[in-house]
């Protein structure tokens, strides 16, 4: 996982302040931003992927959302809304923590957990959708993966982000997304969600964001 | 957080606040049909007990294995330390094996610390004789964080043999970090000399200390270490400082009753105080495997850079 809004929330070092969302205070040297999606842009592309969702489950009798922390979690959250809105009926709806299960943990200090909340109907036999906020490298779907597979098994697993920017380092690939953003490397997305940031909205900046290890 | 884990002192608010956090999470891993994470694979750990030790080797080892670290067991009985070897080359031993971490327990105070000079990987204390005990003191506070919500402003009551107990200073070196209010009620020849700098106020009475406490802790009367007459009989010790059905009345309708194990039932606590349903023996053995599994993740999970 290498976007910067997933180092704010989840690369938290042991000993500091534990998973404090970074707000996008603009630091000395103002840096290029963009912004990418505006709030009404964010809702219109989850009610598109709630749409997408229910057509290509048959109405999501049988789906569970499990959102990858720290922004996929409130992003499952809101799909889970959606879908019941339209459809009528609850949603389960978690989270699934994939820090013990990634490939980078020996270059970066250990790093605090997130959460993992498996809705009480379990995973077994259903449609999991794992929700995350930026598609990357990759890495962190695989190891999404590896966590399901040790929590149950599934009768298919589908992959719903908000933004994917490409440079996939994995064959993985998304089947819902809300959008399509060509990026270099160098740039960095940051996702910012009301439940963690206090507003709602996707930036794209120029500054030279390091790969730290994804 | 540091390296090694040597003193319940060495942690500070955050570092203690993460393990607790982390042995939350990890404590679901307890719950799940396959009951393994593969973050330590390929790291060695090895118990290094040079003390008989029950629950705090197997939880250990559990707590490695659930990682999926290989565990290297080495009791001091049946091997070259009975023919003489000293710790050091044990240590160089186990240097050249490549063990990422060395738990060990010795019946010396400071022989994790010595350790820790020796080997490249990280040191787990798990009890130097009358010394630490940091992974108990862990544990204790976070079978408490369970059953009552919080730590900040929690009256702790420790209870017997202070002196000999490595269980004690932890608490009360990482209870104080954490906000508690520890109260060591014990009589006056189990008490340390230098108790009067630990961060704890001190008592003898224990009925007058109950009332108010939220958690009383109960040591165990550490027979094997006692060279001299600490007091009168088993039986006098008992009637004034043991725990029994009556005198856990007096604890508030929340209090909980705690014993790190082993237990000498009918001295230091009854056999009715420890099975009932306010006691969190048997919670704390639990609890004992997700904590040192946090202990272990911390210490070997990232980068040895921090």
């Amino acid at each position: 996982m290498t976007h910067a809004a997933d180092q704010a929330g989840r690369g938290t070092r042991p000993g500091g302040p534990r998973l404090t969302p970074r707000r996008d205070a603009p630091r000395g040297g103002e840096e290029q931003r963009k912004t990418v999606l505006e709030p009404a842009e964010i809702r219109r592309a989850l009610t598109r992927i709630a749409h997408e969702i229910l057509e290509r489950t048959n109405g999501a009798a049988d789906v569970v959302l499990l959102g990858i922390p720290t922004r996929g979690v409130p992003l499952a959250q809101r799909l889970a809304g959606r879908l019941e809105q339209v459809e009528g009926r609850p949603v389960p709806a978690g989270s699934l923590d994939i820090t013990m299960y990634r490939d980078d943990l020996r270059l970066r200090p250990a790093r605090a957990l997130g959460h993992t909340e498996v809705p009480t109907a379990g995973i077994d036999g259903r449609i999991v959708v794992l929700v995350d906020d930026v598609l990357y490298s990759g890495r962190t779907v695989r190891a999404a993966l590896d966590a399901l597979g040790e929590l149950g098994r599934p009768r298919a697993v589908q992959l719903a982000v908000l933004i994917d920017r490409g440079h996939r380092e994995l064959p993985i690939r998304a089947d819902y997304v809300g959008k399509n953003l060509p990026t270099s490397q160098r740039e960095m997305v940051r996702v910012l969600l009301t439940e963690v940031d206090g507003e709602d909205a996707v930036l794209l900046s120029a500054s030279p964001a390091e790969r730290e290890g994804s | 957080m540091n390296r090694h884990l040597i003193s319940a002192g060495d942690l500070s608010l955050d570092d203690a606040l993460l393990i607790l956090d982390t042995a939350d999470e990890l404590d679901l891993v307890a719950e799940r049909p396959v009951k393994k994470l593969p973050t330590l694979r390929g790291r060695t750990v090895v118990n290094l007990f040079y003390e008989d030790s029950t629950r705090t080797r197997i939880s250990f080892e559990a707590a490695a294995k659930r990682l999926s670290a290989d565990v290297i067991n080495f009791s001091a009985k049946g091997s070259s330390v009975a023919k003489g070897e000293s710790l050091k080359d044990t240590a160089l031993t186990l240097e050249a094996m490549g063990a990422d971490a060395v738990v060990i327990r010795h019946g010396a105070s400071g022989a994790p610390h010595r350790l820790a000079g020796w080997v490249r990987g990280s040191v787990v204390n798990a009890g130097d004789g009358t010394h630490e005990h940091p992974t108990q003191a862990l544990l204790d506070a976070f079978t408490m964080r369970r059953r009552l919500g919080r730590l900040d402003g929690l009256r702790v009551v420790i209870v017997g043999d202070v002196l000999h107990s490595r269980v004690a200073r932890s608490n009360v070196l990482l209870l104080s970090t954490l906000g508690a209010e520890v109260t060591l009620v014990a009589p006056p020849t189990l008490l340390p000399v230098a108790v009067g700098g630990w961060p704890c106020s001190v008592g003898y009475d224990l009925d007058a200390a109950l009332p108010k406490a939220d958690v009383v802790m109960m040591l165990r009367v550490q027979q094997e270490r006692m060279n001299a007459a600490y007091f009168p009989t088993v039986r006098e010790y008992s009637r004034r400082y043991g725990l029994d059905a009556d005198r856990m009345a007096l604890l508030p309708e929340h209090g909980i009753v705690m014993h790190p194990g082993p237990m000498n039932r009918g001295v230091e606590i009854a056999a009715e105080v420890a099975d009932s349903v306010r006691s969190t023996i048997v919670e704390q053995v639990a609890n004992g495997v997700s904590v040192r599994m946090a202990v272990l993740y911390l210490l070997l999970g990232g980068s040895a850079a921090s």
